[in-house]
């Protein structure tokens, strides 16, 4: 999987739970950038990502990215 | 449901559900679960308003006479210790302290509960505990008071003893759901890190309609009659083709399997909830296999009515629902054939239908795991219902045979006895208050201390048990009445639908002009609140002589009133 169709995915998975069809993510994206994406809502994406992807984070990855890039990077990691 | 379709239900147009206010007090995040509580309430019909108090400030928030939670009234409070936040709790007591933890968490519970009952009126309902071995003593930790394993086991048979001796307090059955999923399934130690989330997120939704399953049970929607189909459902095989020695129940085939869904339903009628057949078959076979067949655990006196013919099962059901006079949103019908079981839905949405697993052995465990039949009451009366209906039936077949109604009145030498609310009936008195949507009058609901505070503060209760030749009918009607200057106004006004049209009603009226004659007052004033539910008693009070004054109020003048006339013999006590 390419790092782009990781960040489609995971942006139609920030579209589903936000109910906000107008989001677009970009690498430099962070929750500041996102007004549904509190820190509620990131439970729901974190979990939804991980089933989607069938991956894990670390209790440390949780908070730890610093935007969706390096989430998304994270994600292509653990689908090595 | 998952969490997410919980969540986008908060969205929706909430108008028309019932509303509900509810707290939720917990020593950990609960945002995520009070979505889900009031997503899953959209579900069930419910507009919760789930109050959220602040974060682990249990206490805090109980000891303050001017919280929120005491000035809007909530009529439920949840209240949600972890057994996270109780390990810590263990965890940092002295070893000498520790084989008391149970005692004294129960000792804080029962604190918490006596203050918010200083203040509120509401339902208490505690969270069990999640039963957590820390692997500190491993297997052994049963046998030492020391480990956290026994200590935390030890709480919730501590808070059940509660629930059992304080009328006020509830216990959510957590651990069983915890249980069910499995813990690792349940919690999550990175969540709870991360965000003092002691649930995964797919949990909370089964937590959410544990709770709601209560409220509904609360307000009075609960199911009363369980209606099963025969073949392939209560027994294995067709009873009209194979015989009654062919069946599968007990140890032929997977009899077992029937044998079990059986038992389950006998628990359900001894704990007062009404069986039904309704079967394509005919009728003396089918009877024939109750009476005859040794390892039947259902008998014909377990059932109330019993449908057997060739017409179509939406409208035997009907028929069973008119028999029975309860409301047709508390039917649960269960049978094998899909068929059947969309025939009923489309022709009477209102009954709950459950699909069943192609595998028979799954019939049970699938049912048990849609918790349909949910309570918040059991009295003396639950265990005699079937028996009262059948002799209801009874009655119908003898009005039959009377020319006159007045004939048929005469003969069933009915007995009343009239009373007020004492130690033995609140119990029965509350629950008429929670279980009656039909014949009630004004649907206020009644816990028993409210209840009690009602007659405390000077009301009158008038509570009417009626006998006749076939049998006790048990505590059927309940008044309430309050005093205003000249005027007596009754507050609620219920009867069970199964005595309607004896003369209880006309009883009733002679009571309360008895009543409020005693009370000094001139007037009586009677109420109509309408529901979805009580339309039938729309022109009650109009229909017992009071004259409209509007919309639903009307009053009797006590002056120019002549008692009924009515077949009951009275015996005030």
């Amino acid at each position: 999987m390419t790092q782009q169709e990781i960040k489609d995915q995971v942006q139609a998975i920030f579209i589903d739970i936000t109910d906000n069809p107008t989001i677009v993510l970009q690498d430099a994206t962070t929750s500041d950038d996102i007004e549904e994406w509190d820190s509620l809502t990131h439970i729901q994406l974190v979990v939804a990502i991980e089933k989607h992807f069938n991956v894990s984070f670390t209790a440390e990855e949780i908070g730890g990215y610093a935007n969706v890039g390096e989430m998304c990077v994270g994600i292509e990691q653990k689908l090595m | 449901m998952n969490f997410n379709q919980l969540k986008k239900n908060l969205k929706k147009d909430y108008t028309g559900l019932k509303p509900i206010k509810a707290a939720l007090l917990g020593d950990t995040a609960t945002q995520l679960l009070a979505m889900a509580i009031r997503g899953q309430g959209y579900e069930a019909g419910l507009d919760i308003e789930v109050y959220e108090t602040d974060y682990d400030l249990i206490y805090e928030t109980v000891i303050n006479p001017a919280e929120k939670l005491y000035n809007n009234n909530y009529e439920y409070i949840f209240i949600f210790i972890s057994t996270e936040k109780l390990q810590q709790a263990f965890y940092k007591l002295p070893l000498q302290n520790r084989k008391t933890f149970a005692d004294e968490q129960q000792a804080y519970n029962v604190n918490l509960a006596t203050i918010i009952a200083q203040y509120s009126k509401a339902k208490i309902i505690f969270f069990n505990y999640a039963e957590i071995n820390d692997a500190v003593f491993g297997n052994f930790s049963a046998k030492t008071g020391f480990s956290f394993l026994h200590q935390i086991r030890k709480l919730n048979v501590l808070m059940q003893e509660l629930a059992v001796e304080h009328k006020n307090i509830f216990i959510a059955d957590v651990l069983s759901a915890v249980n069910k999923a499995g813990l690792t399934q349940a919690t999550s130690a990175k969540w709870y890190i991360t965000s003092q989330n002691v649930f995964q997120l797919d949990f909370l939704p089964t937590v959410a309609k544990l709770c709601t399953d209560m409220l509904l049970a609360f307000i009075g929607r609960f199911k009363k009659c369980l209606i099963l189909d025969l073949d392939n459902t209560t027994w294995g095989g067709i009873i009209g083709d194979d015989g009654i020695e062919n069946i599968e129940i007990g140890d032929l085939g997977i009899g077992k399997a029937f044998t079990a869904l059986q038992y389950w339903a006998k628990e359900l009628k001894q704990r007062g909830v009404l069986i039904a057949i309704c079967s394509k078959n005919e009728e003396d076979v089918a009877k024939n296999v109750f009476i005859n067949h040794p390892d039947m655990v259902l008998r014909l006196d377990d059932i109330s009515i019993f449908v057997a013919n060739w017409s179509n099962k939406g409208d035997n059901i009907r028929y069973i629902q008119e028999v029975l006079n309860i409301g047709m949103d508390s039917l649960v019908f269960i049978d094998d054939n899909p068929y059947e079981r969309e025939l009923v839905k489309t022709m009477l949405p209102e009954v709950t239908v459950p699909e069943l697993p192609i595998d028979p052995a799954d019939y049970l465990p699938y049912l048990q795991s849609l918790n349909l039949f949910e309570t918040v009451s059991f009295t003396d009366e639950d265990t005699v219902r079937t028996k009262q209906y059948q002799e209801e039936s009874k009655r119908v077949q003898l009005q039959q045979s009377f020319a006159s109604v007045d004939e048929y009145l005469a003969s069933l030498q009915m007995e009343a006895h009239i009373e007020t609310i004492n130690k033995f009936n609140l119990a029965r008195c509350a629950q008429l208050t929670q279980r009656s949507n039909q014949f009630n009058l004004t649907t206020i609901r009644y816990t028993e201390e409210q209840l009690q505070q009602f007659v405390d503060d000077g009301g009158v209760a008038i509570c009417i048990s009626l006998k006749d030749k076939f049998g006790d009918n048990g505590l059927i009607s309940l008044l309430l009445i309050e005093k205003n200057d000249d005027i007596a106004t009754v507050n609620t006004w219920i009867m069970s639908c199964r005595v309607l049209k004896r003369g209880v009603e006309e009883l009733a009226v002679n009571e309360m002009v008895k009543a409020a004659t005693a009370m000094g007052c001139n007037t009586i004033q009677g109420k109509y609140l309408p529901t979805a539910k009580n339309a039938m008693v729309k022109s009650l009070y109009t229909n017992m002589g009071f004259t409209a004054l509007h919309e639903n109020d009307s009053a009797l003048t006590i002056a120019t009133f002549a008692p009924f006339k009515t077949f009951i013999q009275t015996i005030n006590n």
